[in-house]
């Protein structure tokens, strides 16, 4: 049998805009996903602490404060230097297209901007898991 | 008079005409709902207002229970204040977008600080990297905040400061710029949102726990009935909540009962509450749904005359009135062909203007994508420029009262917020029903059934989930410099090598003497001010006094 995928919704930065990680982490949870969410003010090191500890497939990240250039490519570093370099990592919020590819280059999965149907980030995990569920 | 049994009777034959009709030609939908969700009749017509009692309910404007406006000739007299809210980069930069918008015919500022100055952290602490001077302008120090307001006459501006759980340092700040400029804080005007309970619900730059922070705020409270008698000591706001998913009912429940938490806890501290209610200012949304929008600010001004003199027995009529800012919603706001966003903003403007506001602030078309540019604030102030110049909406006061639909949404939103207020009292209070998470839940839940009913197309967003079309990715956003941060820095080490370091400690040994006891904190916080104490000195100082909160976190 499958096992339920594991998914860390988290928000780095310094920003209190958590409608859209809630919205996001009870979809995957209505989709039959495990879903963690870390809270508000998460440094890279929390979260990645936390992803490793729950051993989760997949880091969705959630900003709004224009620190995601920052932000972002570090807790990708940090899964890596920790060996999870398996683990899912995307993003959402408010982030400009120009900086989309910067983010790519670095790791991060995808960008998903406001507007986004929170099906197609379900499509989204299904389709890109890179630990296998079974 | 209205034959209410004649108008009955026709009614129904009416209905059941139209009823049949319907079978072949039925109407687009089944359930027609407001912008919240509430349940919309075909017709609206005086049955629907059989028990209404026009004096009771909405009298004159001016008077009790300011149904209708809290002046008797509202924008007649003078037009709601213009303000936009600004601020990003340096001091020097805000500066600059200030004095960009007075010119352009803005009647008052509003900064926006950026994260690490909400949340009491300096630009050179850890957790601000990335951060510094994003969403707002980086302030330190009183250094920074001489910058901020240079050229800028304070006793003939009002400032709005959004500003909460550091309220107290930056309206500390304000008043030692003034008094340098010669301006002594009795002529100073202006808002610090200073609202710390919808932090907790919606918002997130909090610092402190409940009590503490509730101490610092009667204190200000207590410190400006005093000495700054003509500012806002409290915004207590209603739009982050919203912004979360709240309905408007919700909106207009959660924000009353924030207010009484703070009436009750200022009574609890020993004040008087005609002394400050007076000065307790409100913030409310805009959204779409142009006549709920309305309704509900028209309602929540009944709701809150009522709370002030029947359940807290205030007896100045200045203690009754909800006086209050609008801002249209930035959740409302697509990234989805932008341009729309200009429409959008114009319908929440009017409703904001019907609703009688005493401020606007109107969103810029960009805001769904970045920080807004130059011209895009131009736009949406123009907007209100219309609204206030060509629209006629503004030549008389409260035009929309008397609809049959106007009216029952506003005694509908009245109700189910009674209701609600109730169940929270019930809990304890607001502050009790954020520690169980009541409130965040109801308002969570709104929010889901709101992106389920987006998804499942049942609520159409223009461009969003229809008539959309392929688009290039927008170009011209701002950006924030990214040497901002290290500028910041810089000028922050500058200042801690150059300043008095003997006045600095021995101001926030003050403060820390004055946080563990019961001493009012405003007179402490003026001095580490004045020594040029760094923000984050001073906060760190009331965390270690005060500790931190620590939310229990769910979704």
């Amino acid at each position: 049998m499958e096992r339920k995928i594991r998914v860390l919704v988290a928000k780095p930065g310094l920003d209190g805009h958590d409608r859209g990680a809630k919205v996001i982490a009870r979809a995957l949870r209505d989709a039959g996903m495990e879903v963690i969410y870390t809270g508000l003010r998460q440094t890279p090191e929390q979260i990645v602490s936390a992803a490793i500890q729950e051993d989760v497939d997949v880091v969705a990240l959630s900003i709004l404060s224009g620190a995601h250039n920052h932000l972002f490519p570090r807790v990708v570093e940090l899964l890596r230097e920790r060996g999870a370099d398996d683990v899912l990592v995307f993003g959402g919020g408010v982030i400009p297209e120009e900086d989309i590819p910067f983010l790519k280059s670095k790791g991060i999965a995808e960008i998903f901007g406001p507007g986004t149907p929170t099906s197609k980030t379900i499509e989204f995990i299904r389709a890109n898991l890179k630990r296998p569920l079974n | 008079m209205v034959d209410f049994e004649k108008l009955e009777q026709d009614f129904n034959v009416w209905k059941a005409r139209v009823e049949k009709a319907n079978e072949k030609y039925p109407e687009r939908k089944k359930q027609f709902v407001t912008g919240s969700n509430a349940p919309v009749d075909r017709v609206y017509t005086p049955l629907d207002q059989v028990d209404s009692d026009y004096s009771r309910q909405l009298g004159l404007p001016g008077e009790f229970p300011y149904t209708r406006g809290v002046q008797p000739t509202m924008y007649r007299g003078r037009l709601w204040t213009m303000r936009q809210y600004a601020g990003f980069g340096t001091a020097e930069e805000s500066n600059a977008r200030y004095k960009y918008l007075l010119e352009q015919g803005q009647t008052g500022l509003s900064v926006a600080f950026d994260l690490p100055t909400q949340i009491g952290y300096d630009s050179d602490h850890p957790l601000s990297e990335g951060e510094v001077g994003k969403v707002g302008v980086a302030i330190d120090s009183l250094a920074d905040m001489e910058v901020l307001f240079g050229g800028i006459p304070l006793d003939k501006v009002s400032t709005s400061m959004t500003i909460n759980a550091p309220a107290a340092v930056l309206l500390a700040m304000y008043i030692v710029v003034a008094e340098k400029q010669g301006v002594g804080a009795e002529a100073l005007n202006g808002t610090i949102q200073n609202d710390i309970l919808k932090e907790y619900i919606a918002r997130g730059t909090y610092i402190f726990p409940p009590a503490p922070s509730m101490r610092l705020i009667t204190d200000i409270f207590e410190y400006c009935s005093k000495h700054v008698p003509n500012w806002n000591t409290i915004s207590i706001s209603g739009y982050h909540i919203r912004e979360a998913g709240a309905t408007a009912v919700q909106e207009v429940a959660f924000t009353l009962a924030d207010g009484i938490a703070y009436v009750e806890a200022a009574i609890r501290a020993g004040l008087d509450v005609d002394e400050f209610a007076p000065r307790l200012s409100f913030f409310f949304n805009a959204h779409n749904d142009l006549f709920e929008e309305v309704a509900k600010f028209r309602a929540a001004r009944r709701v809150w005359a009522h709370i002030m003199r029947d359940r807290f027995g205030a007896k100045n009529p200045k203690s009754w009135m909800l006086r209050f800012h609008t801002q249209t919603g930035g959740s409302t706001l697509t990234a989805q062909q932008p341009d729309n966003n200009i429409i959008r903003v114009t319908l929440q403007a009017l409703a904001a203007v019907l609703g009688g506001t005493q401020s606007l602030h109107t969103n810029s078309r960009d805001e769904a994508l970045a920080l807004p540019t130059e011209e895009a604030v131009r736009i949406a102030l123009r907007t209100q420029q219309i609204i206030a110049y060509e629209s006629g909406a503004a030549e008389t006061v409260d035009p929309l009262a008397g609809s049959y639909y106007v009216e029952s949404l506003t005694d509908r939103i009245e109700k189910e917020a009674l209701q609600y207020i109730k169940r929270i009292d019930d809990l304890g209070g607001a502050v009790k029903a954020i520690e169980q998470g009541y409130i965040q839940q109801e308002i969570q839940d709104s929010a889901y059934a709101w992106q389920m009913d987006v998804e499942k197309n049942e609520r159409i967003i223009v461009g969003l989930n229809k008539f959309q079309v392929k688009e290039n990715p927008p170009k011209g956003l701002l950006r924030v410099d990214p040497a901002v941060g290290e500028h910041q820095r810089q000028k922050l080490a500058s200042l801690k090598a150059n300043r008095n370091q003997n006045n600095v400690d021995s101001a926030l040994a003050s403060l820390r003497k004055a946080a563990s006891g019961a001493d009012n904190l405003m007179p402490p916080i003026l001095e580490a001010v004045r020594a040029y104490a760094t923000l984050g000195e001073i906060c760190g100082v009331l965390r270690e006094e005060f500790g931190e909160y620590k939310p229990n976190v769910m979704f």
